[in-house]
């Protein structure tokens, strides 16, 4: 029994992974001949790659053992949490009415336009670009940061939350407008419940991603750790390079605890 | 009335335990919120000032630089463009192993499965723009490092995504396997990966799309790209160039997501 | 005065091509009166003009001294509130109790913000209460719609609608979903609920025989147009045939 079945699935997948049409095999061999190219460009050579694992090799010697006495990491963390918890806050806050703006099953053509073109503005440029040019406009500081990660926050949730809302079931909206409910008890009652879950779930990842990159774009001198961190790289002091990395994975790994613990609740 | 309130039923909505889990839960975030907005530090100046300055670059950015596009940008989005490729490749060809490792039902060994664990969460906490850091360090300035950037830094999410898939997949066909006398490496290539083969796609097409934008911060480091010629432009001060190279960001990264819109659509 | 009256009812989804022809009907008092049609034939269209879930091309609606066909707006929702609606795939919001279900009946009568905090009526909790047992669900009132199955479904949907008090009850095809045995105590529930609230009820339905037996009238369409209009017992062959078309299939 067990090994018939076992034959027609083998048969299946062999079948479908030997005859694909001819545009497939074109597509693959263009893939292929594409990569080919790009990883010459990229200027490998044996030469550098045996000096690259050399440095590779001294770093990770360097690394230990990671310096975690200095008074510098505290304060750098607790700023990039700072800039997580506001930047998520006043993210989902802007993000959930844009979201139901832009839901086309919601809101009229045009207005559901422009709310997609918002959030796909927000959604196209890496935080730290934003970062960078928060920092020209507001200074140096952890204000650049939080201005970095609320854009990114508005074009993450409001996309995935309106193509949440835009999938709902339209019959049980339906039945809640049918008892002559308002504009909001539609969405409390027939909207809400169906994308909460999911709004959640978004919502987590994204205060997870904004943890992540609080602790980055203090590179470019928007506040939190990043800014600890670049400068340690820059005067080769590696123990601290090693003990903030692993504060900041120390962290995140926090956060995901929390994440589960908090989506068990709301389930 | 009085019958009636005798039957009266209590109607609430959560048991007790779930309402005191749920006002901790707020409780904690409204906390959280409130000690970030007394502690941070933020100057008010700079914060009212804001508008003006924002104002004052955008004109300054007016007009764009159209001039620029051929001989810097160009060449450098090009390089962009390869770098998160290769990058994609290299991602999930170290992703897919660590996430086979660390899905629980594919390697039936704790210690595995959490090594590979910390392997997935420690990839993704470093920032690319850390690794970028690394790798110029490594391997000097140009989009090898920033290539090698991205592919470690995404590591985390295919393999995650990788683990995901795998633990849901159907027992049946790996048992079917396992009855007729399999290896474990047989197991995973019959079994397993028919059964992720729509997740690798989609795990791919996303990943693509997301490495397009992050190989666009890369150059402020000095790892290649199109961030190389950004970072030129603000350096010197040239903000009708940055206005050029943003709006060309802006551009590629709709096109990108429109063709892997396209291509889900079809493939999946 | 009947309860719901409608005159030279016209719907066209597409210019010209009207699913809905001219189509006047009163209904009266008490009872139920069973449409029956083929497939496409807008009995479930006429339904939803009735509460304007669709909007109408042409005619008038008129319940309880106004014209539903010119609302909009907030008196298009306050009439909505005494109409309610029992739908084919029960149309629960399935992440949510049964208990807050049955209450959203109430929903037109409450501010967002009461709603959203489920700060209703104590006299409405009780009425749900009160319904839930009439319908046979007195313990379900904390699970949630998507754990029960269709029939129990249909009767919260049947308890949500008439949580509503309304002056009138629509069901489309509120049967065609479930096997038959449940479709008869689904009927049963509806009816003797309508009985003892006073609410007549127009009721949509594929099977000509739980029409029959259920209904006090029955209305045949055919084609967009009222073809049959009289009691049960007045369903001849001839006149299926004319409602539905060829004959073969009488033929047992």
């Amino acid at each position: 029994m067990n090994v018939a079945s076992l034959a027609d699935k083998s048969i299946v997948t062999r079948a479908d992974f030997f005859a694909p049409s001819l545009g497939k095999r074109l597509a693959y061999v263009a893939v292929f001949v594409y990569l080919v190219y790009a990883a010459a460009t990229l200027g490998l050579s044996l030469d550098r790659i045996e000096k690259g694992v050399g440095y590779g090799v001294r770093f990770l010697a360097g690394f230990f053992p990671p310096n975690f006495t200095e008074t510098d990491i505290i304060p750098g963390l607790l700023e990039s949490l700072q800039i997580a918890f506001l930047s998520s806050l006043i993210g989902t806050a802007l993000a959930i009415p844009i979201a139901v703006l832009a839901a086309r099953n919601l809101m009229p053509v045009w207005v559901s336009w422009l709310a997609r073109l918002l959030i796909i503005f927000c959604r196209s440029f890496h935080p730290v670009i934003v970062a960078i040019i928060a920092v020209k406009a507001v200074g140096f500081g952890a204000l650049a940061g939080i201005i970095a990660l609320t854009f990114a926050s508005i074009g993450f949730v409001g996309k995935l939350l309106s193509e949440a809302i835009e999938e709902i079931s339209k019959k049980q909206i339906e039945a809640v407008r049918a008892t002559g409910a308002s504009f909001m008890n539609v969405i409390a009652y027939g909207v809400v419940p169906q994308v909460m879950n999911r709004f959640i779930g978004f919502v987590a990842y994204e205060t997870d991603s904004n943890l992540r990159n609080s602790t980055m774009v203090g590179v470019v001198g928007a506040g939190g750790i990043g800014g600890t961190l670049f400068s340690a790289f820059q005067r080769f002091d590696y123990n601290f390079v090693a003990g903030i990395i692993l504060c900041i994975i120390g962290l995140v790994m926090i956060g995901e605890v929390l994440q589960i613990y908090v989506k068990r609740v709301f389930r | 009335m009085t019958s009636a309130s005798l039957e009266m039923q209590r109607w609430i909505r959560f048991t007790p335990l779930q309402r005191l889990a749920r006002f901790a839960v707020f409780f904690v975030m409204a906390a959280a919120v409130a000690w970030a907005l007394k502690t941070i530090e933020i100057i008010p100046e700079f914060l009212y000032d804001a508008p003006e300055q924002v104002v004052d670059m955008g004109s300054r950015m007016w007009p764009i630089d159209w001039e620029h596009f051929w001989p810097a940008v160009w060449p450098a989005l090009v390089e962009t463009m390869h770098m998160s490729a290769m990058a994609t490749i290299l991602g999930l060809m170290m992703g897919i192993p660590v996430g086979f490792l660390a899905a629980g039902n594919a390697t039936p060994f704790l210690w595995v499965n959490l090594i590979a664990k910390f392997i997935l969460v420690a990839t993704r906490s470093i920032s690319t723009l850390i690794w970028a850091l690394f790798f110029v360090a490594m391997f000097g300035p140009g989009p090898l490092a920033g290539a090698l950037a991205i592919a470690f830094h995404s590591i985390g999410f295919i393999g995650k995504m990788f683990s995901e898939a795998v633990e849901e997949s159907n027992r049946g066909s790996i048992e079917a396997l396992q009855a007729a006398g399999a290896t474990r490496m047989q197991q995973i290539i019959m079994g397993y990966w028919p059964q992720v083969l729509p997740t690798f796609w989609s795990v791919a097409l996303f990943r693509w799309d997301i490495n397009v934008r992050e190989s666009a911060v890369l150059g402020l480091v000095g790892a290649g790209g199109i961030g190389m010629a950004l970072n030129a432009a603000i350096d010197l001060i040239q903000w009708q160039r940055v206005a050029l190279i943003l709006l060309t960001i802006f551009i590629v990264v709709i096109l990108i997501e429109t063709i892997v819109t396209q291509i889900r659509k079809k493939v999946i | 005065m009947s309860t719901l009256s409608i005159k030279h009812l016209v719907k066209e989804y597409v210019p010209g091509k009207p699913v809905l022809k001219d189509i006047s009907l009163d209904i009266e008092g008490r009872g139920i009166t069973a449409i029956i049609g083929p497939s496409g034939t807008g009995k479930s269209t006429l339904i939803r003009c009735v509460n304007r879930l669709i909007n109408p091309t042409a005619g008038e609606i008129l319940f309880e001294g106004q014209d539903l066909a010119k609302l909009s707006g907030q008196p298009l929702r306050e009439a909505r509130r005494r109409i309610g609606m029992v739908f084919q795939e029960y149309n629960l919001v399935e992440r949510l109790t049964v208990m807050e279900n049955v209450l959203s009946g109430r929903l037109g009568y409450m501010n967002a913000w009461a709603a959203w905090r489920r700060k209703f009526d104590e006299a409405d909790i009780q009425k749900a209460f009160a319904l839930l047992k009439r319908v046979g669900l007195a313990d379900f009132a904390n699970r949630r719609a998507d754990e029960l199955s269709g029939g129990q479904r249909q009767r919260v949907g049947i308890a949500r609608a008439v949580m509503q008090s309304p002056g009138l009850l629509l069901a489309d095809e509120p049967t065609s979903s479930l096997d038959p045995k449940t479709s008869v105590e689904i009927m049963e529930v509806m009816r003797d609920l309508a009985a003892e609230n006073n609410i007549p009820v127009m009721i949509n339905i594929h099977q000509v025989d739980l029409g029959k037996r259920f209904a006090q009238r029955v209305i045949g369409m055919s084609g967009g147009l009222v073809v049959y209009d009289g009691t049960p017992d007045g369903l001849d062959s001839d006149i299926l045939k004319k409602i539905y078309g060829g004959q073969d299939w009488l033929a047992t």
